[in-house]
């Protein structure tokens, strides 16, 4: 053991380790240290929660379009100190640069254009199959392991169907999608899988192999019409966890259970 | 790359933290758009070889406690604007989560800290350089604003434990 483990862990080293910036050679001890304090482990992972509840919550605004009034700050400014200033070649020219700069920032979008097509695709599915009474899935959940071996084969990828039953929502089974025509390689294939509560409410849980991989992205949260969608990349899956019939706080709790069911 | 299309980029992570500083999102936008003039204007106090993230949330960070204090102080020279952003409150307040809400109850001055660092994951130095504070004073506005958000969370099974105990 090292000299550092005689260290006393203190309300410092538990909030960097909460936002993980404890030095490596020091999480094991805040580690040990929790582990054999259950209330206080129990308040530290409430803190981690918040974190990412809260990035969960904001995040979504990095997509919104900037609104005009903001993205003409500038150079209403800028124009503004040109005229004041008679001979303002200078700051013209950087007007004119910034603004060519907006258009090209405007045109691309880049954040934006990555991970929303998912986010829509997977709100289609859902209002395509979750109003099915007779026929919602292709494959039953009496069927599970046959229904998660042949989704990996046709994804190409391991594919698991989380337990949500902790959040009142069994799993109805599962059914493949056409995913997007490519120009080159044709079209992977998507899944898509469906849980409902006791009273009929339903989720769908829609999966696709992403081409970039090791990307991953926070948690994103988008309303397709009345469907709210949270979506993330990890690894090289894209997930998009899509329901009607859930608000979006109770979205954000199940999507955070499946990411960990999926990290574990 | 010149000063001002590096700004413009920082623009959607300025309203991300606005939003989540602010509350409702034209209180939010009114936020930024009031940084980004100030910031335009005084570009020259920002020194280069400096970080110009931090820099542009210093600025935002004095226009919000500007307005704050000038909220408070003159609330009713402008209680068109007052009653303008109580009603977008009420409104949203049909949606508004319960986080949003343990949020908007937390000082000023620990939200910031909090914000800084869970949206915009900056180390407690930068933070404090940010917010022109002593890094202790990061770390006991963090914890403090963290415990209240936990009790606010939480609120209704810490209550049921006082009674209990009554």
């Amino acid at each position: 053991m090292s000299d550092s483990a005689n260290v006393p862990v203190t309300e410092s080293d538990l909030l960097a380790y909460v936002d993980g910036k404890v030095p490596e050679a020091r999480r094991a001890e805040v580690q040990a240290w929790l582990a054999a304090r259950p209330d206080e482990a129990e308040r530290i992972a409430a803190y981690s929660v918040q974190n990412e509840e809260l990035r969960a919550l904001f995040n979504p605004v990095l997509d919104e379009p900037v609104p005009r009034r903001l993205r003409h700050v500038l150079t209403r400014a800028s124009r503004w100190r040109a005229y004041a200033l008679a001979a303002g070649f200078m700051l013209l020219g950087l007007a004119v640069g910034t603004l060519a700069g907006w258009q090209l920032h405007a045109q691309r979008s880049p954040v934006a254009g990555l991970t929303t097509g998912i986010a829509r695709n997977a709100a289609v599915a859902h209002a395509t199959y979750s109003p099915e009474v007779r026929h919602p899935v292709e494959v039953g959940a009496d069927q599970e392991p046959h229904l998660v071996a042949w989704l990996s084969k046709r994804l190409g990828t391991n594919v698991r169907a989380p337990k949500l039953e902790a959040s009142g929502l069994n799993l109805v089974g599962g059914r493949l999608l056409p995913g997007e025509s490519k120009p080159v390689g044709g079209a992977s294939p998507v899944a898509q899988l469906m849980y409902q509560t006791a009273n009929g409410r339903r989720l769908t849980l829609y999966m696709r192999t992403e081409a970039s991989s090791n990307r991953e992205t926070a948690f994103r949260y988008a309303l397709e019409g009345s469907v709210g969608v949270f979506y993330w990349i990890d690894r090289n899956v894209g997930y998009a966890l899509s329901s009607a019939d859930l608000n979006r706080e109770e979205l954000l709790a199940v999507a955070t259970s499946v990411y960990k069911q999926l990290n574990p | 790359m010149n000063d001002g299309q590096r700004i413009v980029e920082l623009i959607p992570r300025l309203r991300r933290y606005a939003r989540a500083l602010a509350g409702d999102r034209a209180r939010a936008d009114d936020l930024v758009q009031d940084t980004l003039e100030r910031a335009w204007n005084k570009l020259h106090l920002w020194r280069p070889d400096s970080d110009l993230r931090a820099w542009l949330f210093t600025v935002m960070h004095n226009v919000h406690v500007n307005q704050v204090r000038a909220s408070r102080n003159h609330a009713t020279l402008d209680d068109e604007g007052a009653e303008m952003a109580v009603a977008a409150v009420q409104g949203a307040s049909l949606e508004i989560r319960d986080l949003e809400r343990a949020l908007a109850l937390l000082p000023a001055e620990q939200r910031e800290v909090l914000l800084l660092i869970a949206l915009e994951d900056m180390s407690y130095a930068e933070v404090a350089g940010t917010l022109g504070i002593p890094i202790g004073t990061v770390m006991s506005r963090l914890s403090r604003a963290r415990e209240k958000l936990r009790v606010l969370m939480h609120g209704v099974a810490v209550g049921a434990k006082l009674q209990v105990v009554k």
